[in-house]
C-alpha cells in the first residue's frame, strides 16, 4: 500500500489511527482525562472516512452503543480511563456474554476513585479481567510505546473480530501523552467470519473445532437473537443446567484453549539471566534501559515484558526464568501483574516485588536501586 | 410567595466570606462569581457536594481549600445521590437527638453542566422524585471544560468545542442544548430557577429562595467560561449581561407553580452580539447567526405568551 507514512504523534493519536486502519468505523465515548484526545481525534477522523462518532451521555451509554454497534456488524471502539472503566463494566460482561467483539482504551490514571486524572498508574490491571461480575476470560494488551500502540490497536481488533470477543486495549497516562515517531503502514487486517450455513440451519452460538462461533449480524438475513441471559446454540434464554455449563465453558475456552496462538511477549537477555525484571508498558521501557547499563557493569539481568497481559503468557514467563535465582515484578501500583506472575511460576519465594507509589516513572538509576535492595536482602 | 427581594444592590451584599480567594480557577472565571456569591446567602450551616468538575479541582488542590465549610467531593454522577445521603442523615440525627431539631442545615448539591444534564441526570432525577430538601445549583458553561472543552447536552447549537469539530463535515454542534431547567421543573419540583452572574442580586436572591423552599429546588447559572468559550478574560460578565439582552438566556422562576420572568428585557439586541464574542462560534455565518436569531425568536415568543404579557421586548438592534 502507499499509504505508509511517518508522523509524530502521542499515544492516544497512534491509537486512533491505528483504529482507522483497523476499520474502526463507530466510536462512542465520554471525556475522561487521559484518552480524551481519543475522542477528539475520532471526532475529526472518523466523519472523514465514512464513519460515525458518538459522545455518550456517559460511560454506561458509550459502552452500550459500541455493543449495539459491532451487534450491527461495525468495528466499534470506546476509551475511557479508571472511573469510566469502572462505570463500563457491566457493558463489557455484556459483550463477553453476547460474544460481540470491541476494542476498549482504558488509560490508566492514579486512582482508587477520581484519583489524579493525568498522571499514570498500573492498578486496573486485574480490573481489564476481573472487572466484570461472574465467570468470563477476555483479551487485554498493554503496548510500551508509541508505535507499538498503533500496531496493538489494529491487532486488538484483529483478535476481537477473531475471537468474537471484548479486547482491553491498557495505556496509561504516559504513553497516552507520550510523543514519538509513528510509522503508519498497512497491516494485515482480519474481519468476523460470515455464517456459510443457509438461514434455517444455521446456529450463532454453535461452535467448531475453533471454539469461536460464526455470529451474523443484525441486517444479514439471519434470524439473530442476543441476548445477556444464558443461552443455548441458538441464542435463546434455557434455564437448564447443562445448558448454563456449556454456555460458560465456551465463551471461555475459546480464549483459554487458543491462548498459545493470542499471546505476545518480549524476552530480553533472558537465557542466562540470574535477575529477570517483569515490567509491562512504559514502565517496561524504564526496565529496558535499566537492565542494558547493569549488563554493561556485567550483571547478568534480563527482562520479561507481557504484551498480552490476559491471557497471561504463563509457559514463555517460565522459560525465561528458568535460569533466574530472583524474579523482580516492577509496577506503578501495590502490586497487580505480581500475582499472573507467582501463578505462572510454581517455586514462587524468588517472586520479588518491586512498587512504584509515585505517578511519576522512575529513572533507570532508581528502579535499578530498589531492585539492588530485593536482590540483596 | 414572589414579595419584595432580599438582595437588591451591592450594599445587601453580606461581608462573610465561606469561599476563600487563591483558588486555581482560570483569570476571568465566572464561576469563582457563582460559588462566592452562593455561599454569601447561604452561610456557615452548610454542606457543600461538589461534582468533579472546573469547580472542584480547581478549588481544593493541596494544601489549600477555598471551602470555609463542609465539603464533599463525589464521582461524576453522583453529587444528588449524595446530597440525598447527607440530607438523609441529617434527618436521622435529629430524630436520634443527635442534633437539635432547630438547627437549619442547608444542603447544596453543585455541579457544572456535563454532571448534571448527562452524568448526572439519572441522580439528579431521583433525589428531585424522592424531595429531598437540597439545593442544586448547576453551573452551566456549556461543555466538558475540566477535561478539555469536549461537547456536553449543554452545548448550544453550532458551538465549537473539541469533541464537536468545524470543517468540511461538521459545522460545531448539531443539535440542540437540552432544556434543563424545563426538565427539573417537569418533576413537580418546587423551586426551580434560572440566572447568571450579570444579575447578581437576582441569582442571589433565588439561591435565597431555594435554600428555604421546603423540598428539592434547582438554580440554573449561566457561567461564561474564557478558556472554552474563547473571549479575553474580562469579558464574561458583560457577555453574561449580553446573554441576558439577546434573550439567548432568560432569567425567570418557577415558585410552587407560579412563573415569572425575573429579569425583563424591554429592547432585545441581535444575538448577533453576543455569538460574536466568542471564539467558539467564530465560524458561524450570517445565515447560521439568523437562524439562532430565529430560534430565539420562537423561544421569547413562547415566554411572553406563556407569561401573558411582554416580558421580553422587540428585537431592537
Amino acid at each position: 500500500m502507499s499509504d505508509s507514512r511517518l508522523i509524530f504523534v502521542h499515544g492516544n493519536g497512534a491509537i486512533v489511527e491505528g483504529a482507522i486502519q483497523a476499520g474502526c468505523r463507530f466510536y462512542a465515548g465520554y471525556p475522561i482525562t487521559p484518552s480524551s484526545e481519543i475522542a477528539e481525534e475520532m471526532s475529526k477522523r472518523l466523519p472523514q472516512v465514512g464513519g460515525i462518532y458518538v459522545q455518550g451521555e456517559d460511560e454506561l451509554a458509550s459502552i452500550n452503543m459500541i455493543v449495539g454497534a459491532s451487534m450491527a456488524g461495525a468495528k466499534a471502539m470506546t476509551a475511557t480511563s479508571g472511573p469510566g472503566f469502572s462505570l463500563m463494566q457491566e457493558g463489557l460482561g455484556l459483550a463477553v456474554a453476547t460474544e460481540t467483539p470491541l476494542v476498549i482504551v482504558n488509560m490508566m490514571r492514579a486512582g482508587p476513585s477520581t484519583g489524579i486524572a493525568s498522571k499514570a498508574w498500573q492498578g486496573d490491571i486485574m480490573q481489564s479481567r476481573f472487572g466484570s461480575h461472574s465467570d468470563y476470560e477476555i483479551i487485554s494488551v498493554y503496548p510500551w510505546s508509541v508505535q507499538e500502540a498503533f500496531d496493538l490497536t489494529i491487532e486488538s481488533f484483529n483478535l476481537a473480530e477473531k475471537y468474537m470477543t471484548p479486547v482491553v486495549l491498557l495505556g496509561d497516562a504516559i504513553l497516552a501523552r507520550m510523543r514519538e515517531r509513528l510509522y503508519i503502514k498497512q497491516e494485515e487486517i482480519i474481519d468476523r467470519k460470515r455464517p456459510s450455513e443457509p438461514e434455517g440451519k444455521y446456529m450463532p452460538y454453535k461452535r467448531d473445532q475453533s471454539l469461536v462461533p460464526v455470529i451474523a449480524s443484525f441486517g444479514e438475513g439471519f434470524h439473530v437473537l442476543k441476548d445477556s441471559l444464558t443461552h443455548n446454540e441458538n441464542g435463546y434464554y434455557y434455564e437448564n443446567p447443562e445448558v448454563q455449563a456449556k454456555y460458560v465453558r465456551g465463551i471461555t475456552e475459546k480464549i483459554k484453549k487458543n491462548a498459545a496462538a493470542i499471546e505476545k511477549y518480549e524476552s530480553v537477555f533472558t537465557e542466562d539471566a540470574e535477575v529477570v525484571i517483569v515490567a509491562a508498558g512504559p514502565m517496561a521501557r524504564v526496565a529496558h534501559s535499566m537492565i542494558i547499563d547493569a549488563r554493561k557493569r556485567g550483571k547478568k539481568w534480563g527482562m520479561f515484558r507481557p504484551v498480552t497481559i490476559w491471557p497471561f503468557p504463563e509457559e514463555q514467563l517460565k522459560k525465561s526464568v528458568q535460569k533466574a535465582i530472583y524474579v523482580i515484578v516492577v509496577e506503578m501500583s501495590t502490586g497487580k501483574l505480581v500475582y499472573p506472575v507467582k501463578w505462572s511460576i510454581n517455586d514462587n519465594d524468588r517472586v520479588k516485588l518491586v512498587s512504584w507509589l509515585s505517578y511519576e516513572a522512575p529513572t533507570p538509576d532508581e528502579l535499578e536501586h530498589l531492585c539492588e535492595k530485593e536482590v540483596n536482602g | 410567595m414572589s414579595g419584595k427581594p432580599f438582595f437588591r444592590t451591592i450594599f445587601d451584599v453580606p461581608h462573610e466570606e465561606y469561599f476563600s480567594p487563591g483558588h486555581g480557577l482560570c483569570a476571568g472565571c465566572t464561576a469563582g462569581t457563582i460559588a462566592k456569591l452562593l455561599l454569601k446567602v447561604a452561610g456557615p450551616n452548610t454542606i457543600v457536594v461538589n461534582a468533579t468538575g472546573c469547580v472542584e479541582v480547581s478549588t481544593t488542590t493541596y494544601p489549600y481549600t477555598s471551602w470555609n465549610v463542609p465539603w464533599l467531593h463525589v464521582a461524576f454522577e453522583n453529587t444528588a445521590a449524595a446530597a440525598s445521603g447527607v440530607e438523609s442523615a441529617i434527618i436521622a440525627l435529629k430524630k436520634k437527638g443527635i442534633m437539635d431539631p432547630s438547627t437549619k442545615v442547608n444542603v447544596i448539591a453543585l455541579a457544572g453542566d456535563g454532571g448534571t444534564y448527562d452524568i448526572g441526570l439519572q441522580a439528579l432525577s431521583g433525589m428531585l422524585e424522592r424531595g429531598h430538601r437540597v439545593m442544586y445549583v448547576l453551573y452551566d458553561n456549556e461543555a466538558y471544560m475540566n477535561t478539555g472543552i469536549q461537547r456536553s447536552g449543554s452545548t448550544p447549537e453550532f458551538a465549537w468545542t473539541t469533541t464537536t469539530p468545524v470543517g468540511s463535515q461538521w459545522k460545531g454542534k448539531m443539535q440542540q442544548k437540552k432544556p434543563i431547567a424545563e426538565i427539573v421543573s417537569a418533576h413537580g419540583t418546587p423551586y426551580v430557577a434560572t440566572s447568571n452572574p450579570n444579575n447578581f442580586t437576582d441569582m442571589m436572591n433565588k439561591f435565597k429562595k431555594g435554600l428555604e423552599t421546603e423540598g428539592p429546588s434547582f438554580v440554573h447559572v449561566l457561567q461564561p467560561c474564557t478558556t472554552g468559550w474563547k473571549f479575553d478574560p474580562r469579558y464574561g460578565i458583560e457577555i453574561s449581561r449580553l446573554a441576558t439582552e439577546t434573550a439567548m438566556w432568560i432569567n425567570w422562576e418557577n415558585d410552587h407553580g407560579e412563573f415569572r420572568v425575573t429579569v425583563t428585557v424591554p429592547r432585545r439586541r441581535h444575538v448577533r452580539n453576543y455569538l460574536r464574542m466568542q471564539g467558539r462560534f467564530s465560524h458561524l455565518t450570517e445565515q447560521e447567526v439568523n437562524e439562532i436569531q430565529d430560534s430565539v425568536n420562537k423561544k421569547v415568543e413562547n415566554i411572553n405568551r406563556l407569561v401573558g404579557k411582554t416580558v421580553i421586548g422587540p428585537l431592537v438592534e
